[in-house]
């Protein structure tokens, strides 16, 4: 066995990046349906934002295929949100940001003495952020993707269907990035926005936790019983 | 020459907060842990055993006096340098274990290795040589949910050892295990302090672990009450196993 007698004290402790994938995807592996139940959640509330979003703008392209021989009244009807749906939006959004905040913090509370020990071995409270951090991305963008597509999908349906499925033809001009006012609402700028949000989302819940919890003196975080 | 100490307390104290009273823990303690001995730190619980242990093992400051590990002031140091100390120079542990759920034996071991900037490679090797020290090489896949309470502290043990420390550090090894399991683990840690050179403080209750011994502290009422030498010391461990 090496003794370290005599070499200097540095300050080089790391933990390459993707080490830190590595770990933070086995986490999730192995704590797969506890994954799975924070994961939902994000799942949930961007499939309800994009759904909206989605949805709005295919309804706008479904109504200006509709009624192309009345232009006057397509483009009034095709006015982008209505006022009912950004509080709908809005409503969204919080229970997303509650939802996902409390389970990140139940999954950081219930890995205190992880985190305690992974300190006692070295690691820096960046690490342990990372990690955590890192866990959250990952089961905000899964859960963003799946529920975007979801969301569109639902959209989708529910317009043609209300359309008695005779606008199949907007497929034609379908609002792939523009929507029929020509603003960047179309299903693709929405679904991609639905996946940045739904990580961003994870990743401020997950981060006042980590933080805390990464700040503890590793007896302190050893301490603690859950 | 001086002797070697590999750690030197010197008056020690440590105040802690609780609500508006104030708890001292440590009342000026002075302790020097010679490089290569097995000392065992002994005292009832509430003495400020775990506090001087804590400050031995780099985890925590002391309010006032110093703590000086290899030659280097604890309370000089940056937060990464602390965070090498204890990744290099230390190895912990502990009474429940606290290996990591979601990792293998093996990546347990190799975790240290990771924060050390081990290639991975080396990391591996390494890694299943000292699950090998400990007996568990055919384990190495396992997780600590599959492993015994004896098995998962050999683990720990193993991982204690990744970065070749100077000193390993044992809060009451062997407290949840039963008299043969804690045995092993017990002569485990003798063996490796006699064959490998590694300091080893440990707190205990458990005699068997006195017995082995180089010396044992008594901590009483946050103060060091006496330091003997093992030959000083009268424990038939033998009658208190018959019974």
């Amino acid at each position: 066995m090496q003794n370290h007698a005599g070499s200097a004290i540095s300050s080089q402790i790391q933990l390459p990046f993707s080490e830190a994938v590595r770990i933070a995807f086995q986490s999730l592996k192995i704590r797969f349906w506890r994954s799975i139940i924070t994961t939902l959640g994000i799942l949930s509330g961007i499939a309800f934002l994009v759904a909206v979003l989605a949805g709005s703008s295919i309804e706008s392209a479904v109504l200006a295929e509709e009624t192309q021989t009345v232009d006057a009244t397509a483009e009034e009807q095709a006015a982008g949100i209505p006022a009912n749906k950004v509080w709908l939006v809005t409503m969204s959004l919080i229970v997303c940001v509650v939802g996902i905040s409390n389970a990140m913090l139940m999954s950081v509370t219930e890995r205190f003495r992880e985190i305690g020990t992974m300190k006692c071995l070295g690691a820096l409270d960046r690490f342990v952020v990372l990690l955590f951090l890192l866990e959250a991305c990952f089961q905000g963008l899964a859960g963003a993707i799946v529920g975007s597509l979801i969301g569109t999908s639902f959209a989708l349906l529910v317009n043609l269907k209300a359309a008695q499925w005779s606008a199949w033809r907007v497929f034609y001009k379908f609002p792939w990035i523009f929507d029929a006012n020509g603003s960047l609402l179309g299903v693709i700028p929405v679904i991609i926005g639905g996946c940045l949000v739904g990580m961003l989302l994870a990743v401020l819940g997950a981060a006042g936790p980590a933080l805390r919890a990464a700040k503890m003196p590793p007896v302190d975080a050893m301490r603690v019983e859950v | 020459m001086a002797e070697d100490f590999v750690v030197t307390a010197d008056a020690v104290t440590k105040e802690y907060r609780m609500g508006a009273e104030v708890v001292h823990a440590l009342a000026g303690v002075d302790l020097s842990i010679r490089r290569g001995e097995y000392l065992s730190l002994m005292g009832p619980s509430g003495s400020g055993k775990s506090t001087l242990f804590n400050m031995i093992g780099a985890l925590d400051q002391p309010t006032t006096g110093s703590v000086v590990i290899e030659g280097e002031d604890m309370a000089k140091l940056t937060m990464e340098q602390l965070a090498w100390i204890r990744c290099n120079r230390m190895g912990y542990i502990f009474q429940s274990y606290n290996l990591l759920v979601v990792m293998s034996a093996l990546d347990n071991v190799t975790l240290p290795m990771i924060f050390a900037g081990t290639p991975p490679k080396q990391r591996a090797e390494r890694g299943m040589e000292l699950l090998t020290l400990v007996g568990l090489e055919d384990r190495h896949h396992h997780l600590p949910t599959e492993l015994s309470g004896g098995q998962q502290q050999r683990v720990a043990i193993a991982r204690a050892l990744a970065n070749g420390p100077d000193i390993i550090l044992a809060d009451e090894p062997t407290a949840n295990l039963d008299t043969i399991t804690g045995r092993e683990i017990i002569d485990l840690l003798k063996e490796l302090n006699q064959s490998q050179g590694v300091t080893i403080v440990s707190a205990t209750h458990d005699l068997k672990m006195l017995d082995v011994s180089d010396r044992v502290c008594y901590i009483r009422d946050g103060e060091v009450e006496n330091v003997r030498n093992r030959d000083e010391i009268d424990i038939h461990v033998g009658t208190l196993d018959d019974h």
